[in-house]
């Protein structure tokens, strides 16, 4: 066990945890946030997405000693900001949800996107959520959600 | 807000729940003292268990077996084989031996890989033609057969003596696993009196109750089955809940604490049932100019080693086989199998995909022998109102084809590029098209001799909000958008103000399973009656209840005996063109093109609609081409994640374009008929046609690997 800090959701947070636990299982049974979740548990669904560093981590593959010094954004952070409105406007208006487990991934893996490139091609976002899985839209309403967000997302990215 | 137009797309009720991450799914549930449990698994597919040994357990740990199972040690289906946990005998690799049970789910997992089982071995039986050699033991009865049906329709025998030629070819279909994003998720709750409150992932609370109530032999009012937000069903969620709300409950039973099962992906995917594989003979006798006189055809489906629900499925695999070709003379017959694997069950399209994907590839092989295109040959069959069904009912609504077909060749050219792909097979470029329809909620006579749906809708004194029970859950296709919109068009009350929980058993009468593409079609209809007759009562001083109970359509005729009649009180009805381009050299096949026109009736939501359609779309296109599930050769699931069982990503497919056609169904709610499984149902055999063309050969196999395409392109020359 050690003494591992790291700046979550924008609060400088210490917790006492074995190095190799992973984040997680930090995030949802330490810190309560639950918004990440495990789908398969080898970073292959994206359900457990979440920021490091303003990019795309599956949580599940990280040892929560890596996120040592790191600043980690959940949906619950993030679901604060101007660009999360505009994403889940979006995403309620191109019908982009629905059953709605992988959803908290899709959005971070849209606003990851849209930090680095503010107007992508269909092709770019297609790659940017390629790896967060999606079993009930077929991915194009999310899709266009996601362009709809960049579209109308000027000055936010 | 108030509808006029009730297909206006609104926001979804839950969107913002689900899109800040509040929803609150299973797992997330914090439940004080709370213990998990770990499954321990058969490593042997067909035997009796010799001895166990269990390590060392911490204190506050716990072991659970069949003996601990309080009632019945049967899973309530409609043959009651499948126990929930073994007792001597095992039937297949991954079967239920025992729980463990304690705090660190961790620790539960290396005790659970370190409890030693010796098992005396039987030689099993992998294959459906090994369960019919009789050769082995059987595994159920005396012949392997969980079901065995034949019907016939017309004369069959004549039309085979005047035959010209008779085609026979045999169609084969894969596994398909529903791959929720949400894996199988369960908690149990003791409560005072021995009673037990579930909470879980599902779409049948009352299948889940009535299981427990024979499992654990205990009174109706000491079970409370209440759903949780669930992430995807498909399916899936139809039975296997009923299994692990048992395990669940036993656990809290002798616990006297509150026990969850959650599933990892490797057990979801390697032991939790699938879609039936099946094995489909035609033998069609043609006339001399190549005109369809009569069909004899044969499904034999995969069942695994348990009975479950494979009967439903093979009824609706057999009264589907014509697709939507009405065929004079039929002689049909199907059985489901048994074999040491994993039992199947319910999947999107419930035994209908093998066979419309079977029907349709055939009537392309036939539409060749007659040297015309496939569509002028499945035009000359194509069913018309108030023709004879397989079963001989009659289809009673106006059928839409010639129109959606006209429409589907506009949005996508098909005609000219089958034409254009036929004449430069250089380019290895092919379009493919399928028909194929879907009967909306339960097969025969089911809804009213074995649901027999209720659904209550109460109003208060004093207050303007009405509150929806019903027993229908939302598992992502947006029911609790769709049933408060029903409620607030015939209500003509703000949406705002109707209120429609998460089903608990405790307070919602069966209003039955979410299944079969009946919640809307079936009990949207119950909540408008019952919305009509509250809005009459309105101005009443007092608590209004008003209690729908189901009617049966005057007009339905069904003869479960024989099989005969109206199978299905209303067909929802599609239209898919595929367009693909194959690699010569490695035989990759890339999706360049999908456009589809379906028939849905009213949409109670165009843009909920429009989600089924590109959802299901894509799960049967995964089915067609990139979802391989196999066993090895002790019956054991070579697929246990997401990286060796590929489900579509974004990067895999084009997209859709799709339309629906006007049509509405008189009793539906507003019009509206089933949509869910209709939207899976023509990807496969689109897809397949394409690849034949694009490839010059027939492709009769799911899935469409590039394997297989390389065998048939040496077989072709």
């Amino acid at each position: 066990m050690a003494d591992i800090s790291f700046i979550l959701n924008g609060k400088n947070v210490t917790i006492d945890a074995d190095a190799t636990k992973r984040l997680l299982d930090v995030l949802r049974e330490d810190m309560g946030f639950t918004g990440p979740k495990e789908g398969c548990g080898e970073g292959e669904c994206g359900a457990c997405s979440v920021l490091m560093d303003h990019e795309l981590v599956s949580s599940c593959l990280v040892p929560v000693g890596n996120a040592a010094g790191h600043e980690i954004i959940t949906i619950e952070g993030f679901s604060e900001e101007k660009r999360y409105e505009k994403l889940a406007n979006a995403f309620a208006e191109a019908g982009a949800v629905q059953c709605g487990f992988c959803t908290p991934g899709m959005i971070l893996a849209a606003e990851a996107l849209l930090n680095k490139i503010p107007h992508p091609t269909e092709m770019q976002i297609r790659q940017a959520i390629s790896g967060n899985l999606c079993r009930c839209t077929g991915y194009n309403m999310i899709i266009e959600a996601i362009q709809m967000a960049a579209d109308t997302g000027d000055g936010l990215w | 807000m108030l509808y006029s137009d009730i297909g206006k797309p609104i926001k979804k009720v839950d969107n913002d729940i689900k899109l800040s991450g509040k929803a609150k799914y299973a797992a997330d549930y914090n439940i004080s003292e709370m213990l998990y449990a770990r499954t321990v698994r058969s490593s042997c597919s067909r035997g009796r268990i010799k001895s166990i040994k269990i390590p060392a357990l911490p204190e506050e740990y716990f072991v659970i077996t069949a003996a601990d199972v309080p009632g019945k040690n049967r899973i309530k289906f409609l043959t009651d084989d499948w126990p929930f946990l073994a007792e001597d005998k095992i039937n297949y690799y991954g079967e239920a031996i025992l729980l463990l049970v304690g705090a660190d789910r961790a620790l539960l997992k290396k005790l659970a890989d370190e409890v030693k089982i010796v098992y005396e071995e039987i030689p099993a039986i992998f294959t459906i033609e090994e369960a019919l050699n009789n050769v082995k033991k059987p595994i159920y009865g005396t012949d392997n057969k969980f079901a065995d049906y034949k019907y016939e329709k017309g004369d069959v025998k004549t039309a085979f003596a005047k035959a010209a030629t008779i085609v026979e070819e045999k169609y084969s279909t894969g596994y398909q696993k529903q791959a929720y994003l949400e894996n199988q998720s369960m908690i149990a709750v003791p409560g005072k009196a021995g009673k037990i409150t579930i909470y879980g992932s599902m779409q049948c609370p009352y299948y889940v109750k009535n299981a427990l109530i024979q499992a654990i032999g205990i009174d109706s009012s000491k079970i409370q089955v209440v759903q949780t937000v669930t992430g995807g069903a498909f399916g899936g969620k139809e039975d296997y809940p009923s299994l692990l709300a048992g395990h669940a409950a036993f656990a809290a039973l002798k616990t006297q604490k509150p026990v969850a099962i959650f599933y990892d992906r490797e057990e979801d995917t390697a032991y939790t049932p699938r879609r039936h594989p099946a094995e489909i003979i035609f033998k069609t006798a043609l006339d001399g100019e190549n005109n369809i006189l009569g069909v004899k055809a044969d499904v034999k489906l995969d069942g695994g080693a348990y009975a479950g629900i494979s009967e439903v499925v093979l009824q609706r695999s057999i009264y589907n086989i014509c697709g939507v070709y009405s065929i004079a003379n039929l002689q049909i017959t199907g059985a489901v199998i048994a074999t040491n694997t994993v039992p199947n069950g319910a999947f999107r399209g419930f035994g209908a995909p093998q066979s419309i994907f079977a029907i349709e590839m055939h009537m392309e092989s036939l539409a060749r022998k007659a040297g015309v295109s496939a569509i002028d040959y499945k035009m000359r069959y194509m069913a018309k109102q108030g023709d004879t069904t397989a079963t001989d009912g009659v289809f009673y609504d106006e059928i839409k084809l010639p129109e959606m077909l006209a429409k589907v060749d506009q949005i996508s050219d098909y005609s000219k590029k089958k034409k254009m792909y036929g004449e430069q097979p250089q380019f290895h470029k092919g379009i493919g098209i399928s028909l194929f329809l879907h009967g909306c909620g339960f097969t025969g006579s089911g809804e009213q001799d074995i649901i027999k749906a209720k659904l209550k809708l109460c109003k208060k004194k004093n207050s303007q909000r009405v509150e929806i029970f019903a027993a229908n859950v939302d598992m992502g296709q947006g029911l609790q958008t769709t049933f408060r919109k029903i409620a607030a068009k015939a209500l003509a009350i703000p949406l705002e103000n109707i209120d429609f929980p998460y089903p608990d058993t405790d307070k919602v009468p069966d209003s039955g399973p979410t299944v079969a593409s009946r919640s809307i079609m079936i009990v949207g209809r119950l909540l408008q009656k019952a919305a009509e007759k509250l809005k009459q009562r309105w101005h009443e001083d007092n608590d209004i209840e008003i209690i729908q109970d189901y009617e049966a359509p005057a007009r339905i005729k069904w003869d479960g005996g024989k099989s005969l009649g109206d199978a299905y009180p209303a067909y929802a009805w599609g239209v898919n063109v595929v367009e693909t381009k194959v690699d010569p050299l490695t035989y990759e096949v890339t999706v360049t093109g999908i456009w589809t026109v379906f028939d849905v009736g009213q949409p109670i939501d165009e843009r909920i609609i429009e989600g089924q359609i590109q959802g299901g779309v894509v799960q049967g296109l995964g089915y067609a081409g990139m979802e391989v599930m196999t066993n090895d050769s002790k019956g054991h699931s070579r697929q246990n994640n997401l990286t060796n069982y590929t489900i579509p990503t974004a990067m895999d497919f084009a997209s859709i374009k799709n339309c629906l056609v006007e049509s509405s169904y008189e009793d539906g709610p507003y019009g509206a008929k089933g949509a869910g499984e209709l939207t899976l149902l023509g990807a496969a055999p689109a897809y397949a046609a394409a690849v034949g063309q694009a490839m010059r050969i027939h492709i009769d196999r799911l899935p469409i690997t590039a394997e297989y395409i390389l065998d048939e392109v040496i077989k072709h020359g």
